[in-house]
């Protein structure tokens, strides 16, 4: 045996090797072990009288075929069908330091989210009582500076890039608690609402890492903001139950533990879960299948033929839709779902895929939501200016006509596509390049909405 | 002879238990031991002896050690256990069971002279 053939086997066992990974079912340590048998079989074998290429070939077809072995070892080891969400490494194995030190670093602003929420309180600041308020206002800086804090530090994004981050968060600050807003203000309860869509938004340019224009990137941002809520309520769910059995147990002893519930784990445990999700969404985004646009191809056809089934009733009875002053809010909330699904299931498409049968699914739900909506404004036409314009209404009207907008102008380029006049590409950069319009809406209220309306 | 491969799998881990009941012993040794032990007749697909090795460890019959000989690559070596021995004792058993019925039945219908089935002659 002489060198050159020593060389060759070695670079034929490291392809059967890098073969063998490719296969779920056979984890490392088992391909060591299968090396090594495979090494004794060629080392008798040449021994006998063979050339190494030649017992290589043999050991290999006596291993047997390597579906067949998949085979036997998936049903040995049935647990590695199922993608395991890589939180410790996999065992053998030793762990990564990056991806170590990168746990250590969620944990350290989780932590830092935790402990803020109780900063206030060591001021006097009561989370249950009148300050409640304060809280109100202030959650969304809270619960996002510190995440806006964690992909800065995760993305290592440029000074002048955390300059404008620290900038916008003190203008959200400002916005939230420079204005003289009383608690039972309209102005009170839509700071409150729009501020955390006005800092989700800065958030998204720590994510994109500050490179904003980019319309790719704001879709990655687009894609981790479905991921995110989706962790986000499991674990808000997974809370619930903790925190039901936490009260229960400790009842039977006779302690009361809501006080400590209500003030220490329910708010630092929400805090900690706004990084924890961020960071589940960036480990298993390459792992495990994106679950928002499952959702969306589960539930758009189902809302197409509720809407569709809506219209008919509408036409049908011929009475009208009841015109209360609210109705423009539940439209407004019909319209975002609708964007939502609209949205996820663009962020999963293959932009090159020819239009299909859900494509068409989509227009129809699109174009029902529309009609729908057109319907209510001209309902609600003559009223609005007898009701006058309140901080609420101006707010709740806004929003219909930007949604309204958005989603004219996405149905127009859906029938483009659908009739393969128009490329999906142009849906995608217009929906991308909308959430400018969203983050300048969403300023808008907070902080020119107060003054306007006399801060009522 | 050509062994049906359920005979096979059948036989495979009261073989292994066998073979590490003597010393413990690792994948390829084993395997050479089988072929050996049944002058080569007995016809494993290498790579499944893994499988069975992993199923045995899983359910406590064996136990298994990574060791790295002097200058040598890692290797993963297996001992039986107290639970593993037992359950050579009771495959033992079982299979004493049924070679003395197949014995008897074959000498009966022998000694008796009668047809013999046609599969059991082309097995012969």
């Amino acid at each position: 045996v002489n060198a050159d053939d020593d060389t060759d086997l070695e670079d034929q066992i490291a392809a059967w090797r890098a073969y063998m990974r490719r296969r779920r079912e056979l984890d490392d340590t088992d391909g060591e072990e299968l090396e090594d048998h495979l090494r004794g079989q060629i080392t008798d074998l040449t021994e006998a009288g063979l050339r190494t290429d030649e017992s290589f070939l043999i050991a290999v077809k006596r291993m047997g075929s390597f579906d067949e072995l998949s085979r036997e070892f998936a049903r040995e080891h049935s647990e590695r069908l199922w993608k395991q969400l890589v939180l410790a490494a996999e065992p053998d194995t030793p762990a990564t330091s990056t991806s170590r030190s990168e746990l250590l670093v969620m944990i350290g602003w989780a932590l830092a989210a935790a402990v803020a929420i109780k900063v206030p309180a060591a001021f006097g600041l009561d989370f249950l009582s009148d300050d409640a308020s304060f809280y109100q206002r202030n959650l969304a800086l809270f619960a996002l500076a510190p995440l806006a804090g964690y992909f800065a530090w995760r993305r290592r994004v440029r000074t002048g890039v955390i300059g404008t981050l620290a900038e916008l968060f003190a203008l959200g600050a400002i916005g939230a608690n420079a204005f003289p807003l009383a608690v039972d203000s309209q102005s009170h309860v839509l700071t409150a609402i729009h501020l955390p869509l006005a800092l989700w938004l800065v958030v998204g340019l720590a994510y994109v890492d500050g490179d904003w224009r980019s319309g790719r990137r704001r879709m990655d941002f687009i894609r981790f903001t479905g991921e995110w809520f989706i962790y986000f309520v499991l674990i808000a769910l997974g809370g619930g139950v903790l925190t039901a059995f936490t009260v229960g147990i400790f009842d039977s002893i006779g302690i009361d533990a809501l006080p400590f519930v209500e003030n220490w784990l329910l708010p630092c445990g929400a805090m900690a879960a706004v990084v924890v999700s961020a960071w589940l969404v960036e480990a298993k985004q390459s792992v495990i299948e994106n679950m928002a646009p499952v959702l969306t191809r589960v539930f758009t056809p189902l809302f197409a033929v509720a809407l569709l089934a809506f219209l008919a009733g509408f036409l049908w009875t011929s009475v009208g839709i009841d015109v209360e002053r609210d109705v423009l809010i539940v439209f407004d909330l019909l319209l975002v779902v609708v964007l939502g699904l609209l949205l996820y299931a663009i962020s999963a498409r293959d932009p090159a895929a020819k239009p299909d049968l859900f494509d068409r699914l989509q227009l129809a739900l699109v174009v029902s939501a529309l009609m729908l909506d057109i319907i209510v404004l001209l309902a609600i036409a003559s009223r609005i200016t007898e009701w006058g314009f309140t901080p609420n209404r101006s707010a709740a009207l806004g929003e219909n006509i930007i949604l309204l907008t958005n989603l004219a102008w996405s149905a127009w380029l859906l029938l483009g596509f659908v009739r393969g006049r128009a490329s999906f590409v142009k849906l995608e950069r217009w929906q991308t390049g909308y959430v400018a319009v969203y983050a300048v809406w969403a300023w808008t209220v907070v902080l020119v909405f107060p003054p306007v309306f006399n801060f009522a | 002879v050509h062994i049906t491969k359920d005979l096979v799998a059948a036989s495979a881990t009261p073989l292994v238990l066998g073979i590490l009941a003597e010393e413990e012993s690792y994948g390829y040794a084993i395997l050479k031991q089988v072929s050996e032990l049944s002058g080569g007749r007995l016809e494993w697909t290498d790579g499944l002896l893994y499988p069975l090795l992993h199923r045995l460890e899983r359910l406590g019959y064996v136990e298994s050690t990574w060791r790295r000989p002097a200058g040598g690559r890692r290797r993963k070596y297996y001992r039986i256990t107290d639970h593993g021995k037992a359950e050579l004792a009771s495959q033992q058993a079982q299979w004493t069971t049924v070679v003395d019925a197949l014995r008897g039945i074959w000498r009966a219908t022998r000694s008796a002279g009668t047809i013999a089935p046609p599969a059991l002659e082309a097995d012969q």
